[in-house]
């Protein structure tokens, strides 16, 4: 576990949402999946969010300004420093066969820097509006359907399914394709195991998403955390 | 001395936080295990955040069965908080506790909404803790009392070493675009930068009424927090919503703290301890005189 004040680098539109571009420092970018503590300037909690991509000595990120910290992290001025903690949570395992990845609205955050580990798998992306999709010029090999058209309709099966979005968007992947690894999310305050703030229900019980997650996978109606099997 | 706050930090989640401490301590123990309260349990808010976690915890056989084998491994001292709902819950936990060699001192959290009272009800916890253990015993009491220093008081002839100082205090944050109660909870307790007044005056009272150990808390983020807490009557100091912003505070606050120290004249911080009310002292008794900084140090 890292921190670092890292140098805003710039601050890109993509539709309604910004692409945040910080120098590395000396943090490490992690799996794709995993997450950083991001601190708004003037906020007293940082906010967690993906990693998207990972060039060379920058670490950037895929912003949805949709409260208050979210737009202040979106408003960073390039030569501004930001505080960064991470990488943290346990990552999407890479070790599959046949990869797809399916995301909804910003959702796909961390499927650049998955799509690039995996070496470019087909990607199924849903959006709001055309406006939201400018986003799916991130990920290689995207097709991308517009509401009211869901991912889920269209969504092909055999393939090991890597998703990212908002909670009904999972379920109901979840239900098509029950060994998908999900990105799941709820209010962080540490990220780091600190507050009990981020409990979701895992395996019956309230457990912490960032110390068991943020990807899990549902297995007979529960939540399970996903095991790197790589480290393992 | 810098610890956490309870609930502030899982040392076994982030164990080189928690060895950058004077010592840990425990998320509050209850008896039963308890999962806390559904989502959403935190929001950030104007000059502070709220939780609603509820006290989620393993209980007391797990705790003492998995977890605090795991924390002695750390080799760091061990506060254990714990909270009950009824008087006989405070006695079995402590008791349950005094065996145990890793334990170095207890905290009664006495300021969890269900136990929340009279200083009768301080008395009697306290009391029975008190007859259950022989090791320290720190009060944990909340500032939304009508006199703190009447319940610092009745905690320390009940029997407390030390005192706790404060808990967070009941609020409401409303979402930007529905209204609605953020917390699932709708209330809940009000942590960080706007409890640092409410801090001091709760620990300058308590100092004053009792001269007891106070373990000072509330929005403490630097050096001159913690100076100002010690000022006021604090013998040690704990962090509590600022490690979830900067885990590395821990560190940094022992170091400005030392350096605030010695730039008023101070070679220890814990020299400081009082000065606030040496201060005062001098400046009621004569008002002539310039305040002379505590010349009993
Ligand atoms: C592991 C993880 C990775 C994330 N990655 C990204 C990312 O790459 N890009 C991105 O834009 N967002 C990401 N998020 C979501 C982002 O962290 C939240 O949108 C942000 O914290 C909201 O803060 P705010 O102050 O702007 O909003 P607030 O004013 O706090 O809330 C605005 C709205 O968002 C809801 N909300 C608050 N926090 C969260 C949360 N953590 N998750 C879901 N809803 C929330 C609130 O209930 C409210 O309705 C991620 C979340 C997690 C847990
Ligand atoms: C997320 C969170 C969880 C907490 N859990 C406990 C707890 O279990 N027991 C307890 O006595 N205090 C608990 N507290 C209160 C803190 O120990 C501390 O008294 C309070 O937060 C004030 O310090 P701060 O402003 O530095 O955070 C909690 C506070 C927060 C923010
Ligand atoms: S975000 Fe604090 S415990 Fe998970």
């Amino acid at each position: 576990m890292q921190r670092e004040a890292l140098r805003v680098l710039a601050s890109e539109p993509v539709g309604p949402y910004r692409l945040l571009r910080l120098a590395r420092g000396r943090l490490d970018p992690g799996m794709p999946g995993q997450f950083f503590m991001l601190s708004p300037p003037g906020h007293l909690l940082p906010r967690p969010m993906s990693l998207c991509l990972a060039p060379p000595r920058e670490l950037v990120f895929l912003i949805d300004p949709v409260g208050k910290g979210t737009r202040a992290l979106a408003e960073a001025e390039p030569g501004e420093t930001m505080t960064v903690l991470g990488p943290l949570g346990n990552g999407y395992c890479l070790r599959v066969e046949k990869p797809l990845l399916v995301g909804g609205g910003i959702g796909v955050a961390p499927f650049p820097y998955l799509s690039h580990a995996l070496g470019e798998p087909p990607a199924l992306l849903g959006f709001r509006t055309a406006h939201h999709a400018a986003a799916a010029a991130l990920v290689p090999n995207a097709e991308v359907v517009l509401d009211p058209t869901l991912v889920t309709d269209v969504m092909p099966s055999d393939y090991d399914v890597f998703a990212c979005g908002p909670e009904p968007m999972l379920w109901a992947v979840a239900r098509r394709a029950p060994d998908a690894q999900l990105a799941w999310e709820a209010p962080m305050a540490c990220g780091f195991g600190a507050c009990y703030g981020c409990a979701v229900e895992i395996g019956g019980e309230l457990r912490r998403l960032c110390v068991e997650g943020p990807i899990l996978e549902l297995k007979a109606s529960r939540w399970r955390k996903v095991r790197r099997r790589e480290a393992a | 001395m810098i610890l956490n706050a309870s609930g502030c930090l899982d040392a076994l989640a982030a164990p080189d936080v928690a060895r950058r401490l004077d010592a840990f301590v425990t998320k509050t123990v209850t008896p039963l295990p308890r999962e806390g309260n559904a989502p959403v349990r935190i929001a950030e808010t104007d000059a502070g955040m709220l939780n609603s976690i509820g006290l989620a915890n393993p209980g007391i056989d797990r705790f003492l069965a998995a977890t605090l084998p795991r924390l002695a491994e750390l080799a760091i001292r061990l506060w254990v908080s714990v909270g009950g709902f009824a008087t006989d819950d405070y006695a079995d936990l402590c008791r349950r506790l005094d065996e145990r060699d890793e334990v170095q001192v207890i905290e009664l959290n006495l300021s969890c909404p269900n136990v929340e009272g009279p200083e009768e009800t301080v008395v009697d916890i306290v009391t029975a803790a008190r007859a259950s253990t022989g090791k320290p015993l720190f009060a944990k009491l909340s500032a939304a009392v009508p006199d703190v220093a009447a319940t610092a008081t009745a905690a320390a002839e009940a029997g407390a070493d030390g005192l706790s100082l404060v808990n967070t205090i009941r609020g409401l944050a409303l979402d930007e675009r529905t209204l609605a109660p953020t917390l699932a909870t709708a209330t809940g307790g009000y942590s960080g930068p706007a409890l640092r007044p409410i801090a001091l005056a709760a620990v300058f009272a308590a100092y004053r009424a009792t001269g007891l150990p106070i373990v000072g808390m509330g929005g403490v983020e630097t050096g001159r927090h913690a100076l100002e807490l010690i000022a006021a009557g604090a013998s040690a100091c704990a962090l509590g919503t600022v490690l979830f912003a900067d885990p590395r505070a821990p560190g940094r606050v022992r170091t400005e703290l030392a350096a605030e120290s010695r730039t008023h004249g101070f070679e220890t911080p814990l020299a400081a301890r009082g000065a606030s009310h040496t201060i005062v002292s001098s400046l009621l008794s004569d008002k002539t005189k310039k305040p002379a900084i505590a010349s009993e140090m």
